[in-house]
């Protein structure tokens, strides 16, 4: 039976799909039997969402000015010449 | 139906079609908006020295992008080895006894209103903020690195020098202390 540190850590590469099919068996098996690791089960899929939408959620509205677009056209240009 | 058309490069158009674009998906992925517009810069200058490179499958804008998520994993990797090797060991458990188990007072809680709770909003953008803060600087990078910027396990591991199992127990040490600063700041109020 494996241990709380290691049922976590492979629930937690099972959020980035990365955790192999034995892997998942076992942490299978001890979510079965342990509480505590079915709680951070199901808050690690929380979690996972809520990092989804994360840079989503960042200010997508800013851009460069007029002037900075000039001088990086200006530096296009020289690099080449 | 397959689409046969190759996409061709056109740099001239560059600026005034993907400047804002790259710039965006740069400032949000590193510190700082002068490090974003460098960045934007050097991706322009690859591709004008890449544009052989070019094969036409991916569209102009998703190649240049390729270009510049390489560009920001390499400042990774330049601002890691500049800080130097230091592994910053935290333990899963803080008094370091009970190997691999949950400590009382570190147990998950239940937490209330789970679906109504996990909205996209300014203040749960806030409190992930914050408890990302709150990681160790190299927690905190690969974190973003694997989770929110969407790297290859191996990109990052090559990048900043680690192993995979490294990358493993770091992801999971940073999930865990957010699990419990998110549980705090968020599902207790």
């Amino acid at each position: 039976m494996i241990s709380c540190d290691e049922a976590t850590t492979i629930c937690d590469k099972n959020q980035y799909g990365e955790a192999s099919t034995w892997d998942k068996f076992r942490l299978n098996l001890h979510l079965l039997l342990c509480k505590h690791c079915k709680s951070y089960s199901k808050q690690n899929h929380i979690i996972t969402k809520m990092f989804g939408n994360y840079l989503n959620t960042c200010d997508g509205s800013k851009h460069l000015t007029l002037d900075e677009k000039k001088e990086l056209e200006k530096n296009l240009n020289e690099k080449i010449n | 139906m397959s689409n046969n058309k190759k996409h061709t490069l056109d740099p001239n158009k560059w600026i005034e079609l993907y400047a804002d674009y790259l710039f965006n998906y740069a400032v949000t992925r590193v510190d700082g908006s002068d490090l974003a517009k460098d960045l934007v810069q050097e991706t322009f200058f690859s591709g004008i020295k890449g544009k052989e490179n070019f094969r036409g499958q991916a569209s102009e804008r998703t190649w240049l992008i390729s270009i510049l998520k390489r560009k920001i994993i390499d400042h990774y990797r330049k601002i890691n080895s500049a800080k130097g090797k230091k592994e910053v060991r935290v333990s899963f458990y803080p008094d370091g006894d009970r190997k691999g188990s949950w400590i009382e007072e570190c147990v998950p809680q239940t937490w209330e209103n789970e679906a109504e709770k996990t909205i996209e909003n300014e203040e749960l953008k806030d409190t992930l903020d914050k408890c990302i803060e709150n990681l160790p600087e190299k927690y905190r990078m690969v974190f973003l690195l694997k989770t929110v910027q969407n790297y290859e396990t191996e990109e990052i591991c090559n990048a900043l020098d680690i192993s995979a199992s490294n990358l493993w127990v770091i992801i999971h040490r940073a999930r865990v202390q957010l699990r419990k600063c998110i549980e705090e700041n968020w599902f207790k109020n």
